[in-house]
């Protein structure tokens, strides 16, 4: 799962003063057609790293993103539940595997990405630094923050890069069972009993702060990214990701007779718009840059579990068997 | 056929698949590497998605509906063996338990899909499927890590070494083993033991690990009859926190 919204640095005006022109005006024309870009094809520098960073924080979110649900297979009630909460977490760890993978076509091994993420060079979804405190937290992040998820991955696999976009077609299907079971605990939970009301209400009060965070700042004042919609690397932009998401699922939070903590949300009959209290952009800086309630906790989990796999992952280097044929 | 003698081996089928399953999951999101994190989520779902099958056929011999009877029992009513309710430990204990653990299950169903019990006979014919991916999985992994490094070598070893008496607890005898035995619904726990011994050895004969001398140690049998080690009631108090919250809610 993963919002986007936040990944993109600065660029430098001079960034592509040092690119061959014509190659360059090839490779724009490439994508102005809607050919994708395949990891063996010319590439200016500029699109490589951006695109190495935002495929690289995408896989990091899918698995620090598997632990605030994680938490919640060992507990889930029943059966039907149990289960399909460790086939969607696990599908969240195999979405970074898929997106490992596209990114080192770019270049960067997966050791050096999660070496990155661990000592915290590199960022994550935001949202993953808030705990999940009850089943119904679960069951918010399992409906509404895949949703939210979905809206900006369709959009990407759009995009120009090939690898990526076919690692993304298949997460937005798997993604798409994520929210389908998402929503019927959500249901279940906001039909039930007074307590289960009262659970869901209470996580839907806690999360929506970092779901409104979840797209990225606003566009009036997020980094320029022009270049980036133009090669088709960024697709849409971090509002319209927003309105498209409160679009689809406010009115199926308000049938559902839940309320959202924001007494300024309503649309905008005439421009079509939902009008919401502007999020606190200074909280989201400040947890983006580490200072959140689970930062900390996030990435030592990710560190231990490096450190404590570290003798199988050397083992591996030293086979003494070899396959040579498929073993089914 | 003694309904009583079939109950028992269904629940201690039913609970080792869940209690073993449910340790699996614990490595979501921890595994040492992502394709093993997978791995043992996926081996994760297939046990509890098999014990779940068998709690059924328990609910239509007339006990409680399977969410109850795993959700709302205590640990001195549980039938599985001390082996799968041990913590998980480090990838080498968690891996020599799948090793062991799997190849048992792995004979076991085999040999119940010759049950003369229909119902055990068509899902072990199933279960057997999966359960071979299983074995394969554990076999590559202990063949590579038990033939690499020092490191691997010793902690292997050692994991081996304090698994051994806990995984000769799978095969306690169970009060109606001379029925099962008679009725045709299961070959015996011994005639498993025995096939079980061939097989891990056959294996562990293919790496640089030792089998430790099996007729001296003491199996740590008492699971099938709901005696526990401390660590069973602490998971499935977890497993139950939130059934239990309402356990008439519908979740």
């Amino acid at each position: 799962m993963y919002g986007g919204g936040n990944v993109f640095e600065a660029m430098k005006a001079t960034a592509l003063a040092e690119e061959d022109p014509q190659k360059l005006a090839e490779f724009e024309a490439r994508i102005d057609r809607g050919e994708k870009i395949e990891p063996k094809d010319w590439m200016p520098q500029l699109y490589r790293k951006q695109l190495i960073r935002m495929i690289e924080q995408h896989a990091h979110s899918e698995i620090i993103g598997a632990l605030p649900e994680g938490t919640w297979i060992t507990r889930a009630p029943g059966f039907k539940r149990k289960l399909a909460l460790m086939a969607k977490v696990q599908d969240e760890v195999g979405h970074a595997q898929l997106l490992y993978s596209a990114a080192e076509t770019l270049g960067k091994s997966r050791e050096q990405m999660i070496d990155d993420l661990i000592t915290g060079k590199s960022k994550y979804s935001n949202i993953f630094n808030y705990p999940a405190f009850t089943w119904a937290d679960s069951c918010f992040i399992s409906w509404l923050v895949d949703a939210g998820a979905i809206v900006n991955q369709v959009a990407n696999s759009k995009g120009s890069y090939g690898p990526y976009c076919r690692a993304l077609e298949r997460i937005c299907a798997e993604e798409s069972f994520h929210l389908k079971y998402g929503h019927h605990c959500v249901i279940h939970l906001a039909t039930g009993t007074k307590k289960q009301r009262e659970m869901m209400q209470a996580a839907v009060n806690r999360w929506w702060a970092p779901m409104m965070h979840f797209f990225g700042p606003s566009d009036k004042i997020s980094v320029h990214s022009e270049i980036l919609m133009r090669w088709k690397v960024k697709m849409a932009s971090n509002d319209e990701c927003r309105q498209q998401f409160l679009d689809m699922y406010v009115p199926k939070i308000w049938e559902l007779g839940l309320t959202v903590p924001d007494e300024n949300l309503k649309k905008n009959q005439e421009t079509g718009q939902w009008e919401f209290t502007e999020p606190d952009w200074e909280e989201f800086k400040r947890v983006i840059n580490g200072d959140g309630p689970c930062n900390k906790e996030r990435l030592a989990v990710r560190r231990t579990a490096e450190e404590r796999g570290r003798w199988v992952r050397e083992a591996l280097l030293a086979p003494k068997a070899k396959y040579v044929t498929p073993l089914a | 056929m003694n309904t009583e003698a079939l109950k028992e081996l269904l629940y201690k089928i039913a609970d080792d698949q869940l209690i073993l399953g449910h340790r699996n999951s614990e490595w979501t999101g921890f595994g040492p590497l992502l394709e093993e994190d997978i791995a043992f989520s996926s081996m994760a779902q297939d046990k509890v998605g098999q014990s779940w099958q068998f709690y059924k056929i328990l609910n239509e011999l007339g006990e409680s509906d399977p969410d109850t009877v795993a959700f709302m029992r205590n640990a001195d009513q549980f039938h599985n063996c001390q082996f799968v309710e041990l913590p998980n430990g480090e990838y080498d204990f968690s891996l020599i338990r799948h090793f062991l653990f799997d190849t048992a299950e792995l004979i076991r169903f085999t040999m119940l899909a010759d049950s003369t019990y229909e119902p055990i006979s068509q899902l072990a014919k199933k279960i057997r499927g999966e359960v071979k991916y299983h074995t394969m999985h554990a076999n590559i992994w202990i063949k590579q890590l038990g033939s690499a490094t020092p490191e691997s070598i010793q902690r292997l070893q050692d994991s081996l070494n304090q698994a051994m008496p806990y995984a000769l607890g799978i095969f306690e005898p169970s009060p109606f083993e001379d029925d099962l035995i008679s009725s045709g619904t299961f070959v015996g726990e011994k005639a498993l033991e025995s096939e079980w011994k061939k097989q891990i050895k056959e294996i562990i004969d293919q790496t640089e690990l030792d089998l430790p001398d099996m007729d001296s140690l003491t199996p740590a049998f008492g699971g099938r009859s709901g005696n526990h080690t401390e660590h069973l009631q602490p998971l499935l108090d977890e497993m139950s926190e939130v059934f239990r919250v309402d356990p008439t809610a519908d979740w």
